[in-house]
């Protein structure tokens, strides 16, 4: 209940300029046939999905088991041996212009700059991710920082934060982003409970606005909208 | 409302924009650890000036072997800061988010060529004069000697930056670096210094600063591409 209770007020925070804007997204997203091969181990063969607007696709499977593997082949990273992948019925491209402006992707590396202080890796975040610039002035994130945390860990060095602290640059990120497709490899790692309700309401926001997601994680998690799973067997 | 969302982003998503940011984010970045930058400037100063204490006051043999020196200086000293071009943002996954990056990786790489040049290898076109004068070049042959090495110096940063963009994740990257890139950096090491030595034996030096400026620009269109794809390859 109290997580639940967290959510509702993650979801009632102020809408600033840059978040509104991205208020309505309506994709759909669809994979055939993804196989891949790693030396002499096949990770997955034949696998088909869709995630359509508002729904999440939670990704579960042992350690080693291709959950890694499988969101870089969605990025658009590695190449399938076999597959495809669809945007709104179009073919998706890996890594062309169509496929960069919807995935957004965040995994154990956080891509956090140890000599930038937490305000400007989320900066630089965002400006890699396309914001305007208006979006990206410190004045426009303060209350993002202050959602997950951070307000009065600004100005610190980032490598003076925490593990769990960093993951917060990244949540902060997450809760500003443009884009309608979200790749999150074990975004709960190093994030404390309170850490993780905040993720929970951060995805069910972009949800809510219809957005997707597909996550890979070990936790048991609750989504507004639909959510399904996708367990990866170990094979031999 | 989603019209002008889009609308935002595409502008915000302007090539030339790309460019700006990847290459004020690297001069911040490098900027925050002086100490590498510092690191290469000293190094080419410290070679420089041995030179003339170990052969003594010739003031004729000095002048003969005063480009060739000053030349093979800037060379190795831009060898040395290669590896920090990529290898930092390989193993923090910054080089993810630059791919999944709504700008194109082409222009994000090329600002970061041009971030290189500009803590790498223009101070050493600014600082080279004064170094110069301990081999008693006149100012003919300094001002040549800088012309070259502002032309030459960029084709160095763009030669080197296919290298450390195919050597990423290799482990003894930079040794290996150094064996792929020192054979295309002979032309233009022979061209830059051939320019000061035609100055010096009173012939026309304007070939070899137009084929540095032919290399320079070849380099600026060609090497950012071939750069985006040899980092695509590294992170299959």
């Amino acid at each position: 209940m109290a997580s639940h209770q967290d959510n509702m007020s993650a979801l009632n925070m102020p809408e600033n300029s840059a978040r509104s804007a991205a208020s309505v997204m309506t994709h759909d997203f669809r994979a055939e046939g993804l196989m891949l091969t790693r030396g002499p181990r096949r990770l997955f063969a034949d696998l088909s999905f869709s995630v359509a607007g508002g729904e999440v696709l939670i990704l579960r499977g042992a350690n080693g088991s291709g959950k890694t593997s499988l969101l870089r082949v969605l990025a658009g990273f590695t190449q399938p041996d076999a597959g495809s992948l669809f945007c709104n019925r179009q073919n998706l491209k890996p890594l062309d212009s169509v496929a960069r402006s919807l995935m957004l992707y965040v995994a154990h590396a956080n891509a956090i700059k140890d000599d930038l202080s937490a305000l400007e890796n989320l900066q630089e975040a965002l400006r890699l991710d396309g914001l305007p610039s208006a979006a990206v002035a410190s004045e426009a994130l303060l209350p993002t920082l202050d959602e997950v945390g951070l307000l009065e860990r600004r100005h610190l060095p980032a490598r003076k934060l925490s593990q769990g602290q960093k993951r917060r640059i990244g949540l902060a990120r997450l809760a500003l982003a443009h884009k309608a497709f979200w790749l999150l490899d074990e975004p709960t790692n190093a994030l404390d409970a309170e850490g993780v309700s905040l993720f929970t309401g951060i995805v069910n926001r972009h949800l809510v606005r219809g957005g997707m997601a597909c996550i890979a994680s070990h936790l048991p998690m609750q989504f507004v909208g639909t959510s399904r799973e996708i367990t990866l067997e170990m094979s031999a | 409302m989603n019209r002008t969302a889009d609308e935002v982003l595409m502008i915000a998503a302007a090539p030339e924009r790309g460019f700006l940011l990847a290459t004020a984010r690297d001069i911040r970045l490098a900027f925050r650890s002086k100490g590498e930058v510092v690191q290469a400037l000293v190094f080419f100063v410290m070679v420089v000036s041995l030179f003339p204490l170990a052969i003594g006051p010739e003031t004729a043999l000095l002048q003969r072997i005063a480009p060739g020196v000053v030349w093979v200086a800037a060379l190795l000293s831009v060898l040395l800061t290669l590896p920090r071009l990529f290898a930092s943002d390989y193993q923090d996954g910054t080089l993810e988010q630059l791919m999944l990056s709504p700008f194109p990786l082409s222009v994000i790489v090329a600002g970061k060529i041009a971030a290189h040049w500009l803590t790498s290898g223009l101070p050493l076109a600014v600082i080279a004069p004064l170094l110069g004068l301990q081999f008693g070049l006149n100012r003919h042959e300094l001002a040549v000697l800088v012309v070259s090495l502002m032309l030459g110096t960029p084709v160095l940063s763009m030669l080197g930056a296919i290298g450390a963009a195919l050597t990423l994740g290799v482990r003894g990257g930079s040794v290996l670096v150094a064996l792929l890139i020192l054979p295309l950096y002979i032309p233009v090491l022979i061209f830059g210094a051939g320019a000061v030595e035609a100055v010096s034996a009173g012939v026309d030096y304007g070939a070899n600063l137009s084929l540095l400026g032919a290399g320079l620009l070849f380099g600026a269109l060609a090497t950012p591409f071939a750069v985006a794809t040899a980092i695509k390859i590294s992170l299959d």
